[in-house]
């Protein structure tokens, strides 16, 4: 994600992106739809730079952000866990399969009002609700990918005297890795919206808050002011794991490059 | 070789039948392999030659510990074989490296199995590449080689576990002839340097003869078994580009593919359905 590009691309994107907030301006300047409903590209860049220059938005941000991060952490590593446990003990597998596939399938958001009645309306019940999504995202990926592990290498590691647990070390974690971050993608974006939706619910503080104060104002340049941000800092989370992925994954074959060919 | 026959076996396999579950008849069986007895004294080369899909990956399997036989049993250097098969080396058919380590970690991948420290296992390790000929190329992943450096490391991560029994399943069949041949050779120098048991499978019967000491022949499947068994009896050291010109070479040749012919095309005609 952050290899050099092709300053030919960028500026296009860079078009795309002006042409949309003109297109966006021009929808409420010419009156063809109202302001009340899609708010003003300035004012929401106005409110930004207001949340910043006066510091108030630093307190909520943070509060958000911590949220999303130690709910990441922890539905990540547990999600690891109990990944791992489960594809190496079939039996373990075939009791917790009917109550994990029921887990899942039920839209665990309705579980916020829940946490909220457990842990209060503090950053507990947003760290709850983030650590169930975030958990399965992760869970399936890495019984997937130790399931999906070659079985030749794996031969070969026990010919050349591994024991379990060397195994595990050796073949499974580092052959479940690229199965693991390709689900930390999804887990980033999970974790906000645990946070967020949790705030939303009831809180007071962080960024979902805020978007709940907006609303209740019908202010929708804050609602636009406060989606617009979250989209930033999920980004910059998702380009974070990006970074960590490259470095570990290093020895994956990539699409073959040569130099100073023609364009 | 004299005196090689009342010698205990390096590897002795007696009486091996493996079933497997029939595909696509549940509950049923299919057998692949009935019958088998084959031993391979210390110091041998033994190749295993049989139609492809006849069952020799899975004799080998059984020597390897990696899978139990149905009925038989196996003995190594005289005891009987219980789990993995700590004497053996195993290079397999299929690609078995480990993706994300670079060719020295995967050579030492043995050794740090067996608790080597880090700075003596890279030792050898470095001296292992050498000898495979892939000296300078440490620190490149798999991915990064080709084919045939791929086997050399392959090669030296089973050799640098000095085993006494060495079990190969057609570990030059994906590779050129040329490579192959240059292959071949190294593998046999290595092989003559400290003559290791080596039970060697392949379809190619021209590798067989030229390698070993001793080919058996299989019937095609189902139910394989040794058909016929065949000493070698040409010079060592051997060029196996050269040996293959040799009088005697075409006669083992002709004489080991009367008995092979009918099991190939009778694997071939199966193969076809
Ligand atoms: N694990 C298994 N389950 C079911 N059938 C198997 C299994 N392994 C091998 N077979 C069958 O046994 C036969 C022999 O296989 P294999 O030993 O791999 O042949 P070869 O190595 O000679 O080409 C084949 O028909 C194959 O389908
Ligand atoms: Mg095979």
């Amino acid at each position: 994600m952050f290899r050099l590009k092709n300053p030919r691309i960028v500026l296009v994107q860079i078009l795309i992106f002006i042409l949309f907030i003109a297109g966006w301006k021009a929808l409420t300047t010419f009156g063809i739809m109202s302001k009340f409903f899609v708010g003003d590209p300035f004012v929401v860049a106005a409110r930004l730079y207001d949340w910043f220059s006066t510091g108030m938005i630093f307190r909520h941000l943070g509060i958000t952000l911590y949220e999303t991060v130690v709910a990441f952490i922890l539905g990540s590593v547990l999600g690891l866990l109990v990944g791992l446990w489960l594809a190496l003990s079939p039996t373990a597998s075939l009791l917790a399969s009917p109550y994990l596939k029921g887990f899942n399938a039920m839209p665990r958001v309705i579980l916020a009002p829940i946490f909220a009645v457990w842990f209060g309306l503090g950053v507990t019940s947003k760290i709850a609700l983030g650590i169930t999504l975030v958990f399965f995202v992760v869970f399936f990926n890495v019984y997937q990918g130790v399931r999906e592990v070659s079985p030749v290498t794996l031969a070969n590691a026990r010919m050349l005297g591994a024991s379990r647990a060397q195994l595990l070390r050796t073949v499974y974690i580092p052959s479940a890795t690229s199965w693991v971050f390709s689900s930390l993608h999804a887990a980033v974006g999970m974790a906000f919206v645990g946070a967020v939706i949790g705030e939303y619910m009831g809180s007071s503080a962080g960024v979902g808050y805020l978007i709940l104060e907006a609303e209740g104002l019908f202010d929708i340049n804050g609602v636009f002011a406060g989606v617009i941000l979250l989209t930033f800092f999920a980004l910059i989370l998702d380009a974070i794991v990006g970074i960590v992925e490259a470095r570990l994954l290093h020895w994956q074959p990539r699409e073959a490059t040569t130099v100073g060919a023609p364009a | 070789m004299p005196g090689i026959e009342t010698a205990v076996p390096a590897l002795a396999l007696r009486d091996i039948a493996c079933h497997f579950p029939a595909r696509g008849n549940p509950g049923g069986t299919y057998t692949a392999v009935r019958d088998s007895t084959i031993t391979i004294a210390p110091g041998e080369f033994v190749s295993i030659v049989g139609p492809t899909g006849c069952g020799k990956s899975t004799l080998l399997n059984v020597a390897s510990g990696l899978l139990k036989p149905s009925q038989g049993t196996v003995e190594v250097f005289g005891k009987p074989l219980t789990g993995i098969n700590r004497q053996a080396g195993y290079m397999f058919q299929a690609d078995a490296l480990m993706p994300w380590r670079t060719a020295l970690e995967n050579v030492v991948v043995g050794p740090e199995f067996a608790g080597m420290n880090r700075a003596e296992a890279d030792r050898l390790g470095r001296d292992w590449m050498a000898r495979v000929g892939l000296a300078g190329f440490e620190k490149a992943y798999p991915h990064h080689l080709s084919g045939g450096m791929r086997k050399r490391v392959a090669l030296a991560q089973m050799l640098i576990m000095d085993p006494k029994v060495i079990l190969m399943d057609e570990p030059f069949s994906a590779l050129d002839v040329q490579t192959r041949q240059l292959m071949e050779n190294e593998l046999l120098e290595l092989w003559q340097a400290d003559r290791k048991s080596v039970m060697f499978i392949t379809h190619d019967l021209e590798e067989a003869i030229a390698l070993s000491d001793r080919v058996i022949a299989l019937a095609a499947g189902p139910g394989t078994h040794p058909i016929g068994e065949f000493k070698i009896d040409l010079p060592r050291p051997r060029d196996v580009a050269e040996i293959r010109h040799l009088g005697e070479f075409s006669r083992l040749h002709a004489q080991i593919w009367e008995a092979l012919k009918d099991e190939v095309l009778k694997g071939y005609a199966q193969g076809k359905r």
